[in-house]
């Protein structure tokens, strides 16, 4: 009987382990949203990472001749419209094909938002969790938070670049070492309302039950901080990291006017926005492709948010 | 509390010098020069003179030295002054800015009404609607009101300032014509045709920065009423047999104010700090336009004046909300 | 006032196209109501001594004014004068080391005040006190005294003999102060006296009543000015701040302002704006060249900050041969297109006005690659190793192509980075913003005049009409270095004693004539032995509204030079 219930204990402890990620998996595959989401952005990563392979048009080609041809679609209400298959969404005024230049864009808008998001993130609730947990260094922390709060942003990223740009320049080559500069410049300077928000919230489940019960038992605070403190942290997180994302994104775009972001030469979704905002009435398209490839990214990122937190939490998973 | 409350306030006193010193250093290394923005036509023998003439021959310690004295003892001479109609300032020497050569403390002044309807009224608009939208999105999630919200506030977010506030113009002033696309900030509200004309030019600058507002504040209140909303405290107190408003209202909502607490005060400096693009795009000329013009003309002492002002809000605010989560959460105890 | 008849004479011709409403600009002061001006960099101080910026020195011409002003040809025209001293009228003196103006009678400053020569030598002592500042110092180079024999005589006495004495109280940048108001704002004082600085008593058309610091001013007409029909308008205002995009479409679409400054757009955007059909753009071109500058100095950062960009030569940039290739790849008149339209031309010259000094050496408005590439291959540039890029001695023809940051300039990097790829050589791009680009701060690395880069790309240009000064920036001596804390304005580094020899010649030449012959040697010069690549001659592209009549557009002076004579046409549309 013992030998019995042994034997079989086993492999259904290894199933049930399965079983876990299994249900998380199900409860999230039930939400709608975070299942177009995930489908979107599996898509716009493909679209952007092996676009350039089928699409090989180069992003800074100029061709002055076809300058300003219009999207495709145009044709079907404006048969007199500049239109050519060989540039289904057009092209700009200096004649870089658009479709290429989305491609080539997303993969550095996506690459910094995800990174410099990450970052600031990690920063914020490492920094908000070791505030609000240790009493200690709470004062400590979140008087540099307010430092780091009050401090101007544009002398703060032109004293970075002073300091930086060469030596990352001459160690990683101009274009890693101007990536991680940007990514640094927005993650260092965004990861504030994160931990405060943290801080915030950990110190009031510090005080709840659960967590006295825990540490009544002799939980080590690394493992109080691991198993019950972050968990329930996660949605402020979550919420957090997908306005950081769009944050990120926009605020690239913004970097490269102060000499900080890409050379002009490297398209990005925000600057493809900014740099169409003059043109806006008579070619739509080129604020619309750039403008939908951002909004839809941050929904479809928060859509998934939306759905994670829903599977991870058991409370939500057991309905 | 009051003890923690007064600790902190004498504390805040050493940590803002030093925040001051942290930012007039950052300024003193950034590149840059208030002559940057000169026309290369002035030589440059005739720039250096110009230089010593505002004072940047001193070394930098006598400069912060200068303006420490000037923040804190002559300026509110000139503010006491100003009220009782006496004469402690004696003609010293205020805090100049370097671009107009007048009181920098003038200009803020001049600054304020602007900044306080448009960028003040959009974040009392875009908190006001947020907080009723997070509330409901979280009790009846995945309704159609939820998802309408979710969508219509991750787009708002997304949607730069720069796309969103001229589109409202070609849409608004150039193709209907309705609204003015340039905020005139001489415009006095004196009777209901006035007024009138001031909602008309404050509406479009207003809506752009509420959306921003309201899509942040609405996400964390939305996540954090969901947090607690499947708490047991919930289910003991719906079993109780209390009513379900009393459950939201009292309980709930107030165990959800932490990280809505925390963002909101986090905002209210941004306010004075202004809406650097929004400013722009609607030719507000609010603080947002008057610290990028001082930072891009490295006009020092403006930068330095109005980037204290913000820390010394940013520090109480903080100290705020500490205060508030106390009498959020009883259990929260600092001393 | 003879001069002042002769000039509206010439406006009204300028407007016979408006002559149907020629009625409508005769009448009494004020008669045409209030005057909306938009300037998307907004003024922040009304007095040109304090500022050197463009937007101070046009906000405050509308209040103070010089003794004489440029016209819209570029030609001196007698303002508070009689008439414009020459040696021929005996104004100027025969050895060029005076000049005498004759103030005209009866003028007043806008408080009811006599305008006396004592206001004039006043302005002089302001600007020359050693520690006031002052932005128009250059105005006054040369200057021993200025002496007032009576009311409405002013003497300017030089220290040499000055062939172009018409540099103090000429044009926008020297206007008159008056002497009881700025009295006590001499020397250390000047920064303290705000409200001078913000609300100046003077001899124009209009009256400052409110002024904000890098927002609004708000003008009346002044109740003193000389000719009682002027100015038409009761009232300015006087909006500043936001873009050049949201200037051109305030006049041009949506109609609430009346003329908006320096439209910095491209020219498809002014096109599409112009189509909103309530206003309609003009240009006007004074000596601004967008120039690509070559460094005759090496900017290997491996030579460490002292070094870089002081010690000579170029590994390759000072051949002519890839340096006339370099400009040969170019295809300047798309450039124009492109960037400018209306407002710019093509320009192979450094100093293209006036027309007396624009050299007609050279030719390039047309694009030769294949020119351009032969010129390489036979001065030995080959590709080597085939990958694209040529080898000058073994080292790849890579070049470092900086610009300030600007969405023009941006599309000329582009462009010309695309055009050099096609003769072998390769630039890497990088743009800085504007403020730390011209700011000058020796402690940035990214400042012009360091020139950390081995070419870089701006516009420059001179005031007045006389490019003596403008050509000292080829001077040996005028280099930037660690030594000057890298102050100086060569640039490029151009060293050429035959250079700096001419240029001591034209310093001693009074002859207009020969003058101009030596300039356009001295431009041929800078041009032939590399130290730039003049691409655009630029113009400025201001935008009235079409209702908006007399508008003269001027790049002499300040732009609203003419403001007295502005009038309403009654054209709606």
């Amino acid at each position: 009987m013992t030998d019995i219930s042994a034997q079989d204990q086993a492999p259904e402890a290894v199933e049930k382990t399965r079983n876990q990620w299994w249900d998380v998996w199900d409860q999230f595959r039930s939400h709608k949203g975070a299942m177009a989401g995930l489908i979107f952005l599996t898509f716009i990563t493909l679209f952007c990472a092996f676009g350039p392979m089928v699409w090989d048009v180069d992003p800074g080609k100029l061709d002055i001749r076809n300058k300003d041809v219009r999207p495709i679609y145009v044709a079907i209400w404006d048969g007199d419209a500049k239109t050519s298959w060989a540039r289904p969404m057009g092209t700009d005024h200096l004649g870089r094909d658009i479709m290429s230049n989305i491609m080539q864009g997303g993969r550095i808008s996506l690459a910094v938002g995800w990174t410099a998001m990450i970052l600031a993130i990690l920063i914020g609730t490492f920094v908000g969790v070791l505030s609000g947990y240790f009493k200690r260094l709470d004062w400590g922390l979140m008087r540099f938070t307010d430092l780091v709060l009050s401090l101007p942003i544009l002398p703060l990223l032109l004293v970075m670049m002073l300091l930086f740009r060469d030596p990352l320049r001459a160690a990683f080559g101009p274009e890693t070492g101007i990536f991680l500069l940007i990514v640094a410049g927005i993650g260092i300077t965004s990861w504030m309302q994160t931990a405060r928000i943290v801080r915030g919230d950990v110190m009031a489940l510090k005080e709840r039950e659960f967590v006295l019960a825990a540490r009544s038992i002799g939980t080590p605070p690394r493992r109080m901080i691991t198993r019950h403190i972050l968990p329930n942290v996660l949605s402020p997180i979550m919420v957090s990291a997908t306005l950081g994302l769009a944050t990120a994104i926009i605020t690239e775009s913004a970097l490269s006017f102060l000499g900080l972001g890409f050379p002009s030469d490297f398209p990005t979704w925000g600057k493809i926005l900014f740099d169409s905002v003059d043109r806006m009435t008579a070619f739509p398209e080129r604020v619309l492709w750039p403008g939908l490839a951002i909004s839809l990214t941050v929904l479809a990122v928060n859509y998934i948010g939306d759905g994670l937190r829903d599977a991870l939490d058991p409370r939500i998973r057991g309905l | 509390m009051l003890n923690y409350t007064i600790r902190r306030l004498v504390l805040s006193i050493p940590t803002l010098l030093f925040i001051a010193l942290v930012i007039f250093l950052l300024l003193e290394l950034a590149p840059g020069d208030p002559m940057g923005q000169m026309p290369l036509t002035i030589p440059d023998d005739v720039k250096q003179r110009m230089r010593e003439a505002l004072g940047l021959g001193e070394p930098w310690y006598t400069r912060f030295y200068l303006w420490l004295y000037q923040f804190f003892i002559v300026e509110p001479q000139y503010w006491i002054d100003g009220i009782f109609g006496t004469n402690l300032a004696d003609g010293a020497q205020r805090i100049i800015s370097f671009q107009s050569r007048s009181p920098v403390f003038d200009t803020i002044a001049e600054r304020m009404p602007q900044t306080l309807w448009v960028v003040g009224m959009s974040y009392v608009v875009g908190v006001a609607i947020a907080l009723p939208i997070g509330i409901i999105s979280a009790y009846k999630q995945y309704s159609v009101f939820d998802q309408a919200g979710t969508f219509v506030s991750m787009i708002g977010f997304s949607v730069p300032p720069f796309f969103s506030g001229v589109l409202l113009i070609v849409i608004f002033s150039v193709n209907l014509g309705w609204l003015p696309s340039i905020y005139d900030t001489t415009h006095e509200v004196i009777d209901w045709e006035t007024l009138k004309f001031q909602f008309q030019q404050m509406i479009m600058p207003v809506m752009v920065l509420a959306l921003q507002t309201t899509a942040q504040v609405s996400r964390y209140m939305r996540a954090s009423m969901l947090d607690n909303l499947g708490q047991d405290y919930v289910r003991t107190a719906r079993a109780k047999g209390m009513t379900e408003s009393v459950v939201i209202m009292r309980h709930v909502l107030r165990n959800s104010m932490i990280p809505v607490v925390t963002v909101i005060a986090l905002g209210i400096p941004s306010i004075f700090g202004g809406a650097i693009i929004t400013e722009q795009i609607f030719k507000v000329n609010g603080l947002g336009q008057l610290l990028i013009l001082a930072l891009q003309g490295n006009d020092i002492p403006m930068v330095m004046t109005i980037t204290f002002l913000l820390a010394v809000m940013i520090v109480m605010l903080n100290l705020v909300a500490d205060i508030l989560y106390g009498v959020l959460d009883p259990r929260i105890r600092y001393d | 006032m003879k001069l002042k008849t002769a000039l509206m004479g010439a406006v009204a011709t300028a407007a016979l196209g408006q002559m149907a409403y020629a009625d409508a600009h005769e009448g009494e002061r004020g008669r045409d109501g209030e005057v909306k001006i938009i300037y998307w960099q907004a003024p922040s101080i009304l007095n040109p001594f304090l500022s050197g910026g463009t937007k101070d020195i046009e906000a405050a011409s509308l209040v103070i004014e010089p003794l004489a002003r440029y016209n819209e040809t570029g030609e001196l025209t007698a303002w508070l004068v009689d008439e414009i001293p020459t040696v021929s009228n005996g104004g100027v003196s025969e050895d060029l080391t005076s000049i005498t103006w004759k103030i005209t009678e009866g003028l007043k400053w806008s408080d009811g005040s006599a305008f006396t020569s004592a206001d004039v030598a006043f302005t002089y002592e302001y600007c020359t006190d050693p520690e006031s500042g002052c932005a128009q110092l250059t105005k006054f180079d040369g200057v021993s005294s200025v002496e007032t024999p009576d009311d409405l005589t002013v003497v300017v006495n030089f220290e040499g003999p000055t062939p172009f004495p018409y540099g103090p109280f000429v044009g926008g940048e020297s206007p008159i102060l008056q002497a009881a108001q700025f009295a006590d704002c001499m020397g250390a004082k000047a920064p303290e006296c705000t409200d001078e600085n913000f609300g100046p008593i003077g001899t124009g058309p209009f009256v400052v009543t409110d002024f904000r610091t890098n927002d609004v001013i708000q003008m009346v007409a002044n109740e003193n000015y000389r000719d009682a029909s002027k100015p038409a308008f009761a009232s300015v205002t006087f909006k500043g701040g936001g873009d050049a995009t949201a200037a051109g479409r305030a006049v041009m679409e949506t109609g609430e302002f009346d003329y908006a400054w320096n439209l910095q757009l491209a020219p498809d955007v002014i096109a599409t704006m112009q189509e909103g059909g309530l206003g309609t753009p003009v240009a006007g071109f004074g000596p601004l060249v967008e120039r690509i500058m070559l460094n005759n100095t090496n900017p290997d950062p491996s030579l460490g900050d002292d070094q870089r960009s002081v010690v000579r030569p170029h590994p390759f940039l000072g051949d002519p041969a890839v340096y006339k290739a370099m400009s040969m790849a170019i295809d300047r008149p798309l450039l124009v297109e492109v960037g400018y339209g209306q407002a710019g031309k093509v320009t192979c010259n450094w100093v293209p006005a006036p027309a007396a000094v624009n050299s007609d050496t050279f030719t390039c408005d047309v694009q030769d690659i294949a020119g351009a590439n032969a010129m390489l291959d036979e001065a030995g540039y080959l590709d080597t190793d085939g990958d694209g890029v040529r080898e000058a001695n073994g080292v790849p023809m890579q070049i470092l192509y900086q610009t300030s940051t600007n969405a023009v300039r941006q599309d000329f990097q582009a462009l010309i980075k695309e055009w050099w790829s096609e003769i072998g050589i390769e630039a890497e791009l990088r743009n800085i913003d504007a403020s730390v680009f011209f700011g000058g701060d020796p402690g940035s690395p990214d400042t012009f005049q360091k020139f950390y880069a081995d070419v870089e790309m701006y516009a420059n240009t001179f005031n007045g009409t006389d490019p003596q000064a403008y050509l000292g920036n080829g001077l040996c001596d005028k280099a930037p270095s660690p030594a000057t804390q890298w102050q100086g304005e060569n640039i490029s580094r151009f060293c050429d004693p035959a250079y700096d020899q001419l240029h001591a010649q034209l310093t001693a030449t009074a002859d207009a004539d020969e003058r101009a012959a030596i300039a356009r040697q001295l431009n041929d010069l800078m041009v032939e032995q590399g130290g730039m690549i003049p691409l655009v001659h630029r113009g400025r592209l201001s935008a009235h509204a079409n209702s908006l009549g007399g508008v003269n557009l001027n790049v002499w002076d300040s732009e609203l030079w003419n403001i007295a004579d502005w009038y309403r046409t009654g054209d709606n549309r």
